[in-house]
C-alpha cells in the first residue's frame, strides 16, 4: 500500500521534472510577433477549402509550447496536412497524445492531421497539437502569432493564432518514438 | 444608422425586463442573451440583473499601450462569448457557458489605465467628502470589470475566464460581490428595496427616454461610472422607530410614497408645510438632497446590495455597492454628493467606505475590442 503511494509520488515527481510540452506564461514586455488581425488566408486548391476556427497558442517564455484549434474542410476531399512553419521557431511539429504503458505522452504524429471530407478535425490540449519545439521569443498573452501550414498536395495554408494563457497541456514529450 | 442600432439595443433590454415579469417567463430568462456589440457597451442601460460582481485591477508596471491593447483584445473576445452562451476560447470548464442569465461584461478604464497609456485621464478621483471613511481595499483601480447576470454561477465562471486572461497585465485589487432579488421575484422594471428596506433608485431615468440619454451617454458613446462602497450602520438604524427613517428618508417606507403623495411614483412636493408650519419633507431628508431637476444633472443608480460575514457578535456587514453612471462625474455626481454629505439626515446611518471612477468606453462591432480608440 505504502509503496503505492510511494512509487506514484515517485512517478508524479519524475513528471514534473521531465521537459513538459509547453512552459506556463507570464509577460515581459516584448511586442508581439505580428499584429495582423487574426484570420485564415487560403493559398493553394487544397487550401482554399481549409479553415480553422479558433485557433490560439499557449503562452510561454520561451522554449516549448504548442498553438490549438478546429480545423475544418470545406472540400468533398480529405485534405492531409503534413507540416507546419512559424516564425516563432525553426522547429514545428504535428504532435499527437497517447497512452503509453499508461502514461500519456505526446509524440509527432506519423502521416500528420487527416481533415476528413466536409468535417473538421480538432486540435486540442490533451489531443492533436501543433508542437513549437524551440520558440525564439516570448509568446505573450494577446499576442498574434503568424503560422503556415503545408498539405499533402503541397498547397500551403496560413493563419494566426493568438496567444492565450493556460495552465493545462503538459503532457509529457517522448522525441523519436516515431522514427522506431 | 448608429441611432437605429442604439434604439434596437434599447427596446431589446426593455424586452428583457418585461421577460422577467412572470415566474413562467423567468425560467426562460435564464436562456436571455443580452447582445454584446453596439456603439455602447451593455450593462448600463440593461435592466439590472439579479447578481453581479465588480472587479479592480492594478496593471502591472509593465503593462504598456501595447500590452493594455493585447488585454483588451483578449477580454473583448471573453466577453463577447460568453455574453452570448458559448465558451471563452480555451475555456476549461465550456459546459459553464449556458445558461447566459442575460449576462454582460462592462469595462471601465480608471485614470492609472490612461497613464500607463501615456494619455490624459478625462477623470479624477472623486473630492475628499467630509462622511467618507475609505479604505484602499475598496478603493481606487486601473481597469474595472462588471459582471452582472441572472444566475451567480454564470457570474462566477465569466469572473474566472476574465481574471484569468487579466492577471498577466494587472492584479486584483478589489472585488465586491452584490446581489439584487432574484430574477422572476417582482416584475422587472419595479424600484428595488436595499437592506435598510428603502425603495433606492425610485427617481432613476427611465432606459430608453431622451431624459436617460443626456443624464447618462456622452456624444462618443462613453459614460462615466462612479462605484461607492456604502456600509448600511444597522445596528443604530434598528435603534430609529419607522417615523425617523421615513423622515430621513422623506419616503413611507411602505410604499415608497414621498411624504406629500400616495404612490412611489409622486413627484415630492418640497414646498408643502406641515401643521407647525414647517416643510413636510424636511430640509435634510435623503431625497431632498438628493433632487435634482435638470435631466442633465441627474443620475442613474445601478445599485448592488452586499451582505457579508456577520460578525462574533451578531453584527451585520451589509451595505450598499452604489454603481453611479452619469455623463460627467464632475457635472453630476460631485454637486449631488456634496449636497448629501453637507447635510442629509441618512449619514448617521451610512458610511462610505470603497470609492472609485472609471470611463465606460464605446462598444464595439464583431471585429473591433473595447478601447480601441483609446489605445490603438
Amino acid at each position: 500500500m505504502s509503496s503505492r503511494i510511494a512509487s506514484s509520488l515517485l512517478a508524479l515527481a519524475t513528471a514534473a521534472a521531465l521537459v513538459s510540452c509547453g512552459s506556463s506564461g507570464t509577460p515581459t514586455a516584448a511586442a508581439p510577433v505580428a499584429s495582423a488581425p487574426a484570420e485564415t488566408t487560403p493559398a493553394a486548391p487544397a487550401a482554399a477549402a481549409l479553415s480553422i476556427t479558433d485557433p490560439w497558442v499557449k503562452t510561454a517564455k520561451e522554449g516549448m509550447t504548442a498553438a490549438f484549434g478546429t480545423l475544418v474542410n470545406n472540400s468533398g476531399a480529405d485534405i492531409t496536412v503534413v507540416s507546419g512553419t512559424s516564425p516563432l521557431s525553426p522547429m514545428i511539429e504535428l504532435h499527437e497524445v497517447v497512452d503509453k504503458d499508461g502514461k500519456m505522452v505526446m509524440r509527432p504524429k506519423q502521416g500528420g492531421f487527416v481533415v476528413p471530407a466536409g468535417g473538421s478535425h480538432e486540435l486540442a490540449p490533451g489531443g492533436d497539437h501543433i508542437m513549437i519545439m524551440d520558440a525564439e521569443q516570448a509568446v505573450e498573452p494577446g499576442a498574434e502569432i503568424p503560422f503556415t501550414l503545408t498539405l499533402a498536395d503541397g498547397g500551403t495554408f496560413e493563419f494566426t493564432a493568438i496567444g492565450k494563457d493556460f495552465a493545462g497541456a503538459k503532457e509529457d514529450y517522448q522525441p523519436g518514438s516515431h522514427n522506431g | 444608422m448608429a441611432d437605429l442600432t442604439r434604439r434596437g439595443l434599447l427596446a431589446g433590454g426593455v424586452v428583457a425586463g418585461v421577460a422577467a415579469l412572470t415566474p413562467a417567463a423567468s425560467a426562460r430568462a435564464g436562456e436571455t442573451v443580452v447582445p454584446f456589440h453596439g456603439p455602447r457597451q451593455a450593462g448600463v442601460a440593461t435592466e439590472p440583473q439579479a447578481h453581479a460582481v465588480f472587479v479592480a485591477f492594478d496593471l502591472r508596471r509593465d503593462t504598456d499601450r501595447d500590452a493594455l491593447a493585447r488585454m483588451m483584445r483578449l477580454l473583448t473576445d471573453d466577453a463577447r462569448r460568453l455574453t452570448q452562451g458559448r465558451p471563452a476560447l480555451a475555456d476549461t470548464e465550456p459546459e459553464l457557458a449556458t445558461p447566459a442569465a442575460r449576462l454582460t461584461v462592462t469595462f471601465g478604464f480608471g485614470p492609472g489605465l490612461y497613464a500607463h497609456a501615456n494619455l490624459t485621464s478625462p477623470i479624477e478621483p472623486l473630492p475628499k467628502f467630509s462622511v467618507d471613511k475609505l479604505e484602499k481595499r475598496w478603493s481606487g483601480g486601473d481597469l474595472l470589470v462588471q459582471i452582472c447576470a441572472d444566475d451567480p454561477l454564470t457570474v462566477s465562471h465569466a469572473l474566472r475566464m476574465i481574471v484569468k486572461d487579466a492577471r498577466s497585465f494587472a492584479t486584483v485589487r478589489w472585488t465586491q460581490r452584490g446581489f439584487r432579488r432574484a430574477a422572476g421575484t417582482q416584475p422587472g422594471g419595479q424600484t428595488q428595496r436595499n437592506v435598510m428596506g428603502q425603495m433606492d433608485g425610485t427617481a432613476n431615468p427611465k432606459p430608453g427616454t431622451p431624459d436617460f440619454d443626456l443624464a447618462v451617454w456622452r456624444p462618443d458613446d462613453t459614460t462615466q461610472l462612479v462605484v461607492r462602497r456604502i456600509r448600511a450602520e444597522l445596528e443604530t438604524w434598528d435603534a430609529a422607530d419607522v417615523v425617523a427613517k421615513e423622515f430621513t428618508i422623506g419616503r413611507r417606507l411602505s410604499t415608497g410614497a414621498p411624504l406629500t403623495g400616495t404612490r412611489e411614483q409622486d413627484p415630492p412636493d418640497f414646498a408643502a408645510k406641515g401643521a407647525h408650519g414647517f416643510p413636510v419633507i424636511s430640509e435634510y431628508a435623503h431625497i431632498r438632497r438628493a433632487h435634482v431637476g435638470d435631466p442633465r444633472l441627474r443620475i442613474l443608480r445601478r445599485p448592488y446590495n452586499y451582505d457579508e460575514d456577520v460578525t462574533a457578535r451578531g453584527h451585520a456587514d451589509s451595505g450598499l455597492i452604489f454603481a453611479s453612471y452619469q455623463a460627467d462625474i464632475e457635472r453630476q455626481f460631485v454637486p449631488i454628493q456634496r449636497q448629501l454629505a453637507e447635510a442629509d439626515l441618512l449619514n448617521e446611518w451610512i458610511t462610505p467606505i470603497g470609492s472609485a471612477v472609471f470611463v465606460i468606453p464605446p462598444g464595439c462591432d464583431e471585429k473591433g475590442w473595447i478601447g480601441q480608440e483609446v489605445l490603438s
